[in-house]
């Protein structure tokens, strides 16, 4: 009879954090495995994914153009003036951002987590749960990023884009996007069933009303002022026009920070759920 | 460290599975050698899956160790599944996906190269008898089909150990007739494959050993052949009376065979001699509504250690 040297089962439970990051930073390559089976899927349904455009459009011509003319300017980040309609469409563009991440990491990961199985096949390959994490929240990205660019684009054609700093306004879109698509998995790995979902719209849209996305933080008392600072869509939607009216100060690097720790965490947190859910 | 031919493809001792409190598989010691098919039989809820789910690095151990192609599944996981084939006992296929696209993705998933998942793809189908189903959507297979592409996926990473979870159940005979036959052949070609199953006749045709799973325990390991002779006598009488009489009828058989397993339906003599104990049963007065005589099987094995039967 042969015998093994002795084995933990195991690892101690200190060892989290390292086994969560260095495979985070090296699984790219198997990460891509997971944006490429999405990409066999959507090559079929182009058109689901073409519609994404279009929310973000409608909000612009409604609420930018149309309630633009009936307030007509106010003061940017910088303590500039500008028109109603340069102020709202970088808001808008972050808050796309942030509803393009949250529906893809919490409406479909949850499909393909409970109904779908795709993962319990998956992770009887080399690919693992973090490579799972980070290649669903890739796809999510690089959906939101072609997104962005169209309506930055629009933007660009309206005049909307005060400063050569809207170039960053790309990186930042997926800043945005990688924050709230790894709380939205996150969130997503414990949801029971669809009726939770309703917790995510209740989140999604005071975020979307209330973060200085449509009138300027100062129009809110100063105590609420502090509540809002606290929430992560003020963040991106405060970087965003900052970068697009060239209002930049150090501040920015806060936001950045922010929306980086968010995504992190959110990221860990998925990667640990996915295991406790699926490798059990 | 490379692994020694010699050497066990999968050594496991103590191995345990926990749930809460509930204990699913309860210490098991076991020895898998290369090339070998070998087979965990047992009714539901042994804990057959939840041991393979274990060996396939997809379920960490709750207790003991394993070495799964001489490495730790704790820590060489990724290195193991590369190697292993794994067929669920439920279809995992990707619904959204074409057959052949079921193939391709998986393939990825191993970072097999394009080309070489286009070959071995083709082979693939043609092996699971799929070829012109290649581009139709999953979903409307039948029950066979899905089975026969979730093993054809499980061999695209041609794995040195194939893991098979019930490949059979659900299945008509002629479909599982043509997975025996496919089996075999990987089998031939040196792939060492574990299964578990329900069905003794699978267990008798595809596996060199085998354990006998009973509450998360192994109840007896051997060739199904051993097996029998162990826990068996050479020969069984079943009869059948009328319903409702058999517990009655057990007593008065008393002494003609070593022992009688009352069945709902039927009594099970089990003796040396057939013939023998059903002159003794006529000698006795007794007219069962039918007799026959047969030969010692792996189900009488199994009812024999769990006292239960296989498939109800
Ligand atoms: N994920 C799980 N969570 C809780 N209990 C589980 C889980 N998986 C299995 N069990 C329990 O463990 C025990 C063994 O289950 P297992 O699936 O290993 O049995 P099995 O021998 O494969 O049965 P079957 O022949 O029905 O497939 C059962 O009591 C089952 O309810
Ligand atoms: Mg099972």
């Amino acid at each position: 009879m042969s015998t093994a040297p002795q084995v933990t089962t195991r690892p101690p439970r200190g060892t989290l954090v390292a086994r969560v990051l260095p495979p985070a930073l090296l699984g790219g390559r198997r990460a891509g495995r997971l944006v490429e089976r999405n990409l066999l899927v959507y090559r079929r349904t182009w058109i689901v994914i073409a519609s994404g455009f279009f929310e973000p459009l409608f909000y612009l011509l409604s609420i930018g153009v149309g309630i633009g003319k009936l307030v007509g300017t106010v003061t940017g980040p910088g303590g500039q003036v500008i028109s109603y309609t340069a102020f709202v469409a970088p808001a808008l563009l972050a808050s796309s951002a942030m509803n393009g991440a949250i529906y893809d990491a919490t409406f479909n990961i949850f499909h393909k987590l409970k109904f779908a199985k795709i993962y319990d096949a998956v992770l009887a390959t080399p690919v693992g749960v973090t490579d799972v994490a980070l290649g669903e929240i890739s796809w999510a990205l690089i959906r939101g990023t072609i997104y962005s660019a169209v309506f930055l684009l629009v933007m660009a054609v309206l005049g909307l884009v005060g400063s050569v700093w809207a170039l960053l306004v790309l990186p930042v879109a997926v800043l945005i996007g990688f924050a709230f698509a790894a709380v939205g998995m996150a969130a997503t790995s414990y949801m029971r069933s669809w009726q939770d979902f309703d917790f995510v719209q209740l989140a999604v849209l005071p975020l979307f009303l209330f973060s200085a996305t449509f009138y300027p933080l100062t129009t809110y008392p100063p105590a609420l002022q502090v509540i809002v600072q606290l929430t992560p869509l003020y963040h991106g939607v405060a970087l965003v026009r900052a970068l697009d009216t060239g209002a930049v100060g150090p501040g920015a690097l806060v936001h950045v920070l922010y929306l980086a720790v968010m995504g992190v965490a959110g990221l860990a947190v998925t990667s640990r759920r996915l295991g406790h859910l699926l490798l059990r | 460290m490379p692994s020694d031919p010699a050497e066990p493809l999968i050594w496991a001792r103590g191995l345990c599975k926990r749930f809460g409190d509930l204990v699913a598989v309860d210490g098991i010691d076991f020895e898998v050698g290369r090339g070998e098919a070998f087979g965990f039989l047992g009714p539901n809820g042994a804990g057959k899956s939840s041991a393979m789910r274990m060996v396939a690095c997809l379920s960490p151990l709750s207790g003991g160790s394993l070495r799964i192609l001489g490495l730790d599944p704790a820590r060489d996981g990724v290195r193991i599944r590369s190697r292993l084939g794994l067929v669920p006992q439920d279809d995992t296929l990707d619904l959204e996906l074409t057959v052949r696209e079921n193939l391709y993705i998986y393939g990825r998933y191993f970072d097999l190269p394009r080309k070489v998942i286009r070959e071995r793809a083709d082979q693939l189908l043609a092996f699971a008898q799929l070829t012109e189903r290649a581009d139709d959507k999953v979903e409307p297979l039948s029950g066979g089909m899905k089975r026969r592409l979730t093993i054809a996926r499980a061999l695209i990473n041609e794995p040195e150990l194939l893991l098979l979870d019930e490949p059979t159940t659900g299945l008509d005979p002629q479909a599982r007739h043509l997975l025996w036959d496919r089996l075999w052949r990987l089998k031939q070609q040196g792939v060492t494959l574990v299964l578990t199953t329900h069905y003794m006749d699978e267990a008798e045709q595809l596996c060199d050993r085998l354990v006998v799973m009973d509450k998360g325990r192994i109840a007896a390991e051997g060739t199904p052949r051993q097996l029998i002779e162990q826990w068996s006598t050479k020969e069984v009488l079943e009869l059948r009376f009328g319903p409702g009489e058999h517990e009655a009828l057990a007593a008065k058989l008393g002494g003609l065979a070593e022992r009688i397993e009352v069945l709902p339906d039927r009594l099970l003599l089990y003796v040396e001699d057939g013939d023998e104990a059903l002159a003794g049963t006529h000698r006795r007065g007794l007219r069962p509504d039918s007799a026959l005589v047969r030969r010692s099987t792996l189900e009488d094995v199994f009812l024999r250690l769990t006292g239960r039967r296989l498939v109800d």
